[in-house]
């Protein structure tokens, strides 16, 4: 396209927009819910009210049905009167592109040349494999499968309460590209513990810059702590297996940035 | 009723024979085996329950007693009740709490003391066999009196709150909206713990603990809910992972009626060791069928992994297989829940013909199994107005075919847990899918050699093809042909070595003198 007909486009393009049902500018939606009531006149006004509330004017109730004896399901149309301002939207991007699978076998293919090596445990006390079994088993997690399924990735799962001298001798005999560790227990800030520990160990026993990427995921780390627990990258909750092989790609194998092995210490 | 599908029974017969082939010397290494879990099971049936305050169950600490001191390779009963003939406690519950402590010490019996032990082993298991036997008669009563669901296939329902005070009210309120059948999804990693989790658990990862105590309440509560709609409700869980007999017999003695039992899937999809596998799933299938339990297998998994069109004979393998497998071990045919799936990716053309065509060649080669189909996930992409139409037709596809079991598909699948209101509009696409096509199967009856009967033939073959790599395989190990197969890759990708994967060390090759009076009360179907 040139900057020509992207200044077109632009101009086009209105800044400030609604939503739109079959004319410009009708603002009409459509939405659906429940509420915890008997299907009766009272559970049509209730949600009306709700409509109204969410700024629907007028909003149109077409659909009301009983849900068993106690609920009351419902499908609303109205116009909303809010206006969208395009020049407003923030859009946060990942520091990273996310790849289906085939592109990440591919990008390792060709960039790394062999098979990247993954080494997961739970480390400490902490039996929960939940996370980490989620990530790496290719039972997987949430419709996507774990990285066992990437024909480029070498998955070695040691699985819960193992110790951290353990786990470094393993990634140092599987020559371990990444290293990721779960931990779902955090009595006691065990989780914060036994991260440091874990970094500490693996900064003790490798040189300088050879230190394989180190991942850990949990539902409690605070966001942006990774340069403060010594590892390169935290996953928290909801986090899925191709979020995490995406993010391996681009670490471990990315073209022209340096890798994050080099810019960690 | 005339076949639709034009099969050469020659075919058939020679898939059936050589899941055989497959199967029997991997039979042969689960009757040379036990395993923790069996050896737990077994005490489970001879009453042994509950757990310390750490809440380590009483029968992980009495195996695992026993196998320091004496090993398991004659079995855990015979040095057990070798101990309690010599007093060192008044009963198993005293005799694992001791044991816990360390101040029990275990011999192997020999001659006529041997002999002794074995015979008071056999009447206490014994008494948990007859619980199972009991169960199964109160079943058969309780179905005879509330009666069958009107219609096939039976509804299946899925509920998982983590919380089994909370699952309860849903699984009622599931089965008065219409659910035949009601499984309580397990919490994620409970498949790789070693030990059954203990009473009424209110905490789960995305679904609840099965525990004997969680496995009573909601048997409990669906027993009123029966009674109320007039129709017995049946329960499903799951028998699989590292626990697999033990959760298995606490199935039979609580009266669940459908297990999730698959003779694969832990080893493919949970790196749970081969031989591991292949001897908790012997013993857990010989307590299945004795239970009067129908058993779900996991074949949707394969297709979830792998193309749907591709992969379709990798289905019919893994069902010829657990059928093989499951008859083996004394299941029937109304036992087996073989399962299917709907995943072809719709884009594709003749999608939908091409899922009648699998799962028509999945009845005609079952004809007495009550098959379970299974909605698709793959696909589901967070439209939920296709994924609505997608499930449609996928309750379609189980009318025209005569599907047992129907797993009730959601829109929002892969979106958020089912809303209320995503069950009731699920059920309702069921209905009127049943409603205004249930008779298409008198209809129904695809040309021969058009498309439908030839892409069926075309998925025979390639199983037939696999099923025949299968047993020429082999390895240096010399390990039967099918874990040799599993080994290098043949199904789903997955290598898994027989001489790895979790609960490996759990596994003890039985020395002569092996006694097991559960095996062989459910060997012989003696009752005491």
């Amino acid at each position: 396209m040139t900057s020509e007909t992207m200044a077109a486009d632009a101009t086009a393009q209105p800044d400030i927009i609604r939503p739109y049902g079959d004319t410009t500018g009708d603002g009409m939606v459509q939405m659906s819910f429940t509420l915890p009531v008997p299907h009766d006149k009272r559970a049509e006004g209730a949600a009306l009210q709700l409509a109204a509330k969410m700024g629907l004017d007028p909003a149109l109730l077409v659909h009301a049905k009983a849900m068993g004896p106690d609920f009351t399901f419902f499908v609303v149309y109205g116009r909303v009167h809010h206006l969208v301002d395009l020049r407003q939207v923030e859009v946060v991007e990942r520091e990273f592109p996310l790849l289906s699978p085939k592109e990440v076998n591919r990008a390792i293919k060709t960039r790394l040349r062999r098979k990247l090596v993954v080494v997961g445990a739970c480390i400490g006390t902490d039996a929960h494999t939940v996370g980490i079994d989620a990530i790496l088993n290719i039972k997987g997690f949430a419709g996507e499968k774990g990285l066992e399924y990437y024909r480029e990735i070498k998955v070695v799962n040691l699985g819960a309460q193992v110790l951290v001298p353990e786990l470094v001798a393993r990634a140092r005999a599987e020559r371990a590209d990444a290293v990721m560790v779960s931990q779902v227990v955090t009595q006691k800030d065990a989780h914060i513990h036994n991260t440091t520990t874990m970094s500490a160990a693996f900064r003790e026993a490798y040189p300088a810059g050879k230190v394989p990427l180190l991942v850990v995921g949990g539902p409690r780390f605070e966001e942006g702590s990774a340069e403060r627990l010594g590892v390169d990258r935290i996953f928290g909750r909801g986090t899925t297996p191709g979020e995490v092989a995406s993010y391996l790609v681009h670490a471990l194998t990315a073209p022209t940035a340096p890798t994050a092995k080099e810019t960690s210490r | 009723m005339k076949p639709l599908l034009d099969l050469d029974p020659a075919v058939v017969r020679r898939a059936r024979s050589l899941a055989r082939k497959a199967g029997n010397p991997v039979v042969r290494l689960a009757t040379s085996h036990t395993t923790v879990s069996v050896e737990r099971a077994t005490l489970r049936l001879a009453g042994l329950a509950g757990a310390d305050h750490e809440r380590v169950p009483w029968v992980n600490h009495l195996v695992d007693q026993v196998r320091d001191q004496v090993g398991l390779e004659h079995g855990v009963t015979t040095p057990v009740f070798d101990a309690l003939r010599r007093g060192e406690a008044e009963d198993l519950l005293t005799l694992a709490q001791k044991a816990a402590s360390g101040s029990v010490s275990f011999r192997l019996p020999q001659g006529r003391e041997a002999t002794r032990a074995q015979a008071a082993a056999r009447r206490e298991v014994g008494r948990g066999i007859r619980t199972i036997d009991r169960q199964r008669v109160v079943r058969e009563r309780l179905v005879k009196r509330h009666g069958d669901p009107k219609q096939r296939p039976w509804i299946y329902l899925i509920v998982a709150t983590g919380d089994i005070y909370e699952d309860i009210p849903q699984a009622q309120a599931a089965a008065r909206e219409g659910a035949d059948v009601i499984a309580v999804i397990r919490s994620t990693g409970q498949s790789l713990l070693d030990y059954v989790p203990e009473g009424a658990t209110r905490e789960g990862y995305a679904g609840t603990y099965a525990t004997q105590e969680n496995f009573r309440l909601m048997r409990a509560a669906l027993d009123e809910t029966s009674k109320e709609l007039g129709r017995y409700i049946r329960l499903t869980n799951y028998a699989s992972g590292l626990c697999m007999p033990e959760i298995a017999t606490l199935a039979g003695l609580e009266r669940l009626d459908m297990m999730l039992n698959d003779s694969m899937y832990g080893i493919l999809f949970r790196d749970i060791n081969p031989v591991r596998t292949f001897v908790d799933q012997r013993f857990s299938r010989q307590i299945h069928a004795r239970a009067g339990i129908i058993i779900n297998t996991g074949e949707d998994n394969y297709l979830t992994t792998a193309d749907a069109v591709e992969a379709a004979h990798t289905v019919t393998v893994s069902q010829l297989l657990n059928e093989y497998f499951a008859k083996e071990a004394g299941l029937e045919d109304w036992q087996l829940g073989l399962g299917h799936a709907f995943e072809i990716n719709p884009d594709l053309p003749d999608s939908f013909r091409m899922e009648l065509a699998h799962a028509l060649l999945a009845r005609q080669l079952f004809p007495d199994a009550p098959l379970k189909w299974m909605p698709p996930t793959k696909h589901m992409t967070g439209d939920v107005f296709r994924g609505y139409l997608l499930d449609g037709f996928f309750n379609l596809v189980g009318a025209m075919t005569g599907q047992g079991i129907l797993l009730v598909g959601m829109m929002t699948e892969a979106v958020v847990t089912p809303f209320l209101s995503d069950r009731d509009l699920a059920l309702q696409n069921v209905r009127y899918v049943m409603n205004a096509a249930g008779g298409l199967t008198e209809d129904f009856h695809p040309p021969r050699d058009g498309f439908i009967q030839t892409r069926a033939r075309q998925v025979l073959t390639e199983a037939v093809d696999l099923l025949d790599a299968i047993v020429h395989d082999s390895d240096a190990a010399g390990d039967p042909p099918l874990l040799a197969a599993i080994a290098d890759g043949t199904f789903g990708l997955m290598k898994r070595p027989a001489n790895a994967g979790k609960g490996l060390d759990g596994v003890v090759r039985r020395a002569p003198g092996y006694d097991n009076p559960a095996t062989t009360l459910l060997e012989t179907g003696e009752t005491r």
